[in-house]
């Protein structure tokens, strides 16, 4: 009984022990063989890894019915069930392919993102900083890229035969009202913003997404970082002002904040660069900004960033209509900001992004006909020797939000959905020579909703449509505006997009308040794209046709003053550009190339019809080149912005013929600047140093070429004087230390 | 009759099990065998990192064979030339040693796989990316010293990543070979729990210092 029982035992063992073959192929959907699969019978060793030709084998000692999986990473894993008897199995297996960010193509006409991360980012945050001609200013950087024009006289972004006021920036999600310091007139000022504060950016030229609006040419949307590195405190001396922070980490990496505080000062600077201007009150600026910013329980971020500025600055220029007159301008401005936002996992692929800012801007502008003693004159007659003696006060308050919902599924398929509430209310009171008094006042609630949705057929077809629906209470009037993109990936390194929109945006504060009955302007973008991007070089090129629909055309207001009078103003714009980076060919150096050509005309404002406008040139160019020296432990940068002379025009009112009229034009000359910046880091390297430092020389128009923007006329159109920069070079140098950490290896990242 | 098939029973039940321990560190013992030589066939680590993960999910508890699967395909990273494959392997990689974590958690060993991912994720591209994961790779190195001071391997690792920074930025054999001596004489005096327990390095870092004399 025994003895059988045990050979029976063994029998059966012995059977059940006859291994088996199973072999087979591995492919994709189009039958090409993928190797490196791992297939394995579930739950046991027993398995293989495809082959060079898809092709596996195995043997197992396994019978009945098993699993047998198949993965690999890119591919959507595969479980069949088989029946495993004592005769060899072979089974070939399809599998298909995961639609990854790492593969997919990606939805760019339009943008130029600067990110450290993103996929098709064409710039780094640190390249907004290192492009000499760009100072520090986080906008003038975005003038190194085809599309942007190189205006000199005054602030912002013109794009693509759009106007500065054209270009909106977002910060956060949230707009900002007054990111650039108050105007002075024919000098460009800077953002207030640093650019340290920001992660990423995305720059789009045109064709942007529905979650965005008012903005008829571009949108520059900047992200904010999360965390500090570490705690630090820093320190900044340089010939316009003094500044310091500290940011203080949690020991749990959960929480942060910091503050800063920084005092500008142009005395220095214009002492020893002679200045166009004849500053009686050199500019001052006070800023001091706090930050925090929180992990939530579920993983999302609550961010704060706020400011109080203010600044002042007074200066003389000769005045155009007299020989011995001078013109005597002066501001005074306060500024404050605030900026929350809140990111949040809801779970399921759900996130909502709630975000608001909060700001009020104070202005007091003055302006007084001075003699050669410095004295003040009040001409009353003619009245436009009268007109420039004038006080402006004039005082807003911003208040933005936005509700984001989205919603991610498998594949990178995505949809997204909030709506947006813009408050403006700005008031102003303008002081004629003999006290006559104007108030005005301008106010706008605007709502918005929007939906978008991310569609990805395959690794290779994408497809982002969405819509924007808007209200603003100071016309009454309602807009829809579609906006739908494609990309298509036509190799492994290459791909095609392309981007259509409608744009619409209300009359910018200085026509306003405007005649009743206005309507929102129009513009509409078609965007062709096409990138090469590989790791160490991009080409990229762009097709672009914009019409333009409902300008403003301007009349005169009840103090003489231009205000928007009818929306019958139309325009186009239509161009090519190139952007080339190399990152390779010269070993250590780093370079960008960019070319655009535009064409555009447009009738606004006061123009008698359809002209191109005195901020657009024909052909802008920008060259780029930097190199670190490692042994020397300092980078060299260099830079040169190119464009071909732009219009300029003297509008003046034809009484006879009851409308404008041009009565003098020309064409400026060529506009040439090199400028070069030299970054020393003398800590590099050193372990353990209890602060770091870094020291930089900028130096623009190095070659102190002539620079004319554009030219002023005087009343009567007989003399015409150039618009150029406040003096023929500048000089920047200054030095950064951060205490109490090692920034070796940041100091690496920043600058190898 | 009952009482013998119990005891049958129960024997080859014993059997079964104590077949199956045998099983794991027999397969364990021959895949570890072939490490050697995969290092000299980079397409043989996939095939020897697929093997371990098979065992891994066959056994369900044991973290060393997600350990060496991790350990083959961050190698495999490494010695990956093109670059933008790189990231895949390096998140194929985490996947697995997150579940080692989870069977062992604060293992030194594991803390040391950690840190080479970080490094492998540099890699791509170590100008943009030093910020973040060379930080992220220091930081596991540094836990790893903690979790078990007698470990050789973070000491070792530590040293690699000097030799191949630049002088200029602290690294070279000058500040590289003190720690890799450090981390030889760990290795000698370092017994592994078993012979599955990892137990490599010692080889490289005696080679690197001779490259450095």
């Amino acid at each position: 009984m025994k003895l059988i029982l045990t050979t029976a035992l063994f029998f059966w063992f012995g059977l059940c022990h006859a291994q088996v073959k199973i072999s087979g192929k591995i492919t994709d959907n189009k039958n090409r063989p993928l190797s490196g699969a791992s297939i394995q019978l579930k739950d046991t060793y027993d398995g293989a890894t495809s082959d060079s030709l898809g092709n596996y084998s195995f043997t197992s000692d396994e019978k009945g019915v098993k699993d047998l999986e198949v993965s690999i990473s890119g591919y959507n894993p595969v479980t069949l069930k088989i029946t495993l008897e004592n005769v060899p199995v072979s089974f070939n297996i399809a599998l298909k392919e995961q639609i990854t960010e790492l593969k997919a193509v990606v939805i760019s006409a339009g943008t130029f993102e600067a990110s450290d991360k993103a996929k098709g980012a064409v710039l780094n945050s640190l390249d907004v900083v290192t492009t000499p001609s760009a100072n520090g200013d986080i906008t003038s950087a975005f003038k190194s890229l085809p599309g942007t024009q190189q205006v000199g006289e005054s602030e912002g972004l013109f794009v693509r035969g759009g106007s500065a006021t054209e270009s909106k920036i977002f910060i956060d999600g949230s707009l900002v009202n007054n990111f650039f310091y108050s105007s002075t007139p024919g000098i460009a000022t800077r953002g207030r913003f640093n650019p340290f504060l920001f992660k990423g950016t995305v720059f789009s030229t045109g064709g942007y997404s529905a979650l965005y609006g008012q903005a008829l040419s571009s949108a520059l949307i900047l992200e904010s970082v999360d965390f500090p590195d570490r705690s630090e405190a820093d320190l900044s001396i340089s010939v316009v002002g003094i500044g310091g922070g500290i940011q203080k980490l949690a020991k749990n990496k959960k929480s942060s904040w910091g503050v800063s505080f920084n005092h500008t000062n142009l005395w220095l600077a214009f002492n020893v660069i002679k200045q166009r201007q004849d500053y009686y009150k050199v500019p001052v600026a006070n800023q001091g900004d706090f930050n925090f910013r929180i992990r939530t329980k579920g993983g999302g971020m609550v961010k704060y960033y706020g400011y109080i500025s203010q600044n002042s600055t007074a200066f003389r220029v000769n005045d155009i209509d007299s020989t011995v007159l001078k013109n005597a301008f002066s501001l005074d401005n306060i500024n404050i900001y605030h900026n929350l936002s809140w990111k949040e996992r809801l779970g399921k692929g759900w996130r909502l992004n709630v975000s608001g800012s909060f700001s009020t801007n104070k202005d007091d502008m003055a302006n007084e006909m001075q003699d050669a003693a410095n004295q003040k004159v009040i001409i009353s007659t003619p009245d436009f020797y009268a007109f420039k003696n004038f006080n402006l006060q004039s005082g807003g308050t911003y208040a933005n939000g936005k509700l984001l919902f989205e919603k991610k599924f498998n594949g990178m398929n995505a949809v997204r959905f909030g709506a947006d509430y813009f408050y403006s209310n700005e008031k102003s009171t303008y002081t004629l020579y003999d006290g006559s008094k104007y108030d005005e006042k301008v106010g706008d609630k605007m709502v918005a909703g929007f939906a978008e949705t991310d569609v990805y057929l395959t690794n290779n077809l994408a497809a982002k449509l969405g819509g924007r629906i808007e209200h603003s209470s100071l016309m009454n009037k309602w807009n829809i505006a579609p906006r739908a993109s494609l990309a298509y990936k036509t190799g492994y390194n290459t791909q095609v997009s392309f981007a259509y929109g409608i744009f619409y945006q209300n009359p910018e504060r200085r026509i306003l308040p405007g005649v009743a009955g206005l309507d929102f302007s129009k513009a509409s973008h078609y965007i062709l794209q096409f990138i090469k991007q590989t790791k160490d070089y991009t080409f990229r090129t762009e097709l672009f046709h914009k019409e333009y629909d409902r300008l403003y055309k301007t009349g005169f207001g009840n103090n003489g003053r231009e205000v928007a009078a009818n929306t019958n103003g139309t325009g186009y714009a239509k161009g090519v550009e190139l952007f080339w980076r190399d990152k390779k060919t010269i070993k250590n150096v780093d370079y960008w190339f960019s070319y655009s050509y535009l064409d555009t005309k447009r009738d606004h404002l006061n123009f008698p019809g359809r002209i191109t406008p005195s901020f657009a040139a024909t052909h802008t160019a920008s060259f780029v080149f930097k190199r670190f020296v490692l042994p020397w432990k300092t980078g060299f940068n260099f830079s040169y912005n190119f464009a071909t002379g732009r219009p300029y025009y003297r509008i003046a009112y034809d009484n006879t013929q009851n409308k404008y009229a041009i009565t003098d034009e020309g064409r400026t000359i060529n506009y040439n600047n090199f400028s070069f910046s030299v970054n020393y880091l003398p800590g590099l390297g050193k372990q353990n140093a209890k602060a770091f430092s870094v020291f930089v020389l900028g130096i623009n128009n190095v070659l102190g070429q002539d620079q004319v923007f554009t030219y002023n006329y005087n009343n009567n159109g007989s003399r015409k004087e150039a618009v150029g920069p406040p003096s023929r070079r500048f000089v920047f140098i200054g030095c950064f230390i951060s205490f109490g950490t090692d920034r070796t290896q940041e100091a690496i990242n920043n600058n190898l | 009759m009952k009482k013998l098939l119990l005891i049958a029973g129960g024997c080859f039940v014993m059997l079964s099990s104590f077949a199956q321990s045998e099983k794991f560190t027999a397969a364990m013992k021959k895949n570890l065998a072939e490490l050697d030589s995969a290092f000299k066939n980079p397409a043989y680590l996939l095939t020897l990192a697929n093997n371990f993960e098979r065992i891994a999910s066959a056994e369900k508890t044991q973290w060393l064979p997600y350990y060496y699967a991790a350990f083959c395909q961050v190698n495999n990273g490494f010695m990956e030339k093109d670059k933008s494959k790189i990231d895949a392997i390096a998140d194929k990689a985490t996947e697995l040693i997150n579940k080692a974590d989870s069977l062992s958690p604060g293992n030194s060993e594991i803390s040391c796989i950690k840190s080479m991912i970080a490094s492998c994720h540099m890699m791509v591209n170590p100008m943009q990316r030093w910020q973040e994961y060379g930080a992220e790779s220091n930081e596991n190195m540094e836990a790893a010293m903690k979790q078990d001071p007698a470990n050789p391997r973070p000491f070792y690792l530590k040293g690699q990543g000097l030799k191949y920074t630049p002088e200029q930025f602290g690294g070279g054999c000058k500040t590289a070979v003190p720690v890799l001596e450090t981390a030889l004489e760990k290795f000698t005096a370092f017994k592994p729990a078993s012979e599955l327990h990892p137990n490599w390095g010692k080889e490289i870092a005696q080679q690197i210092v001779d490259g450095c004399k």
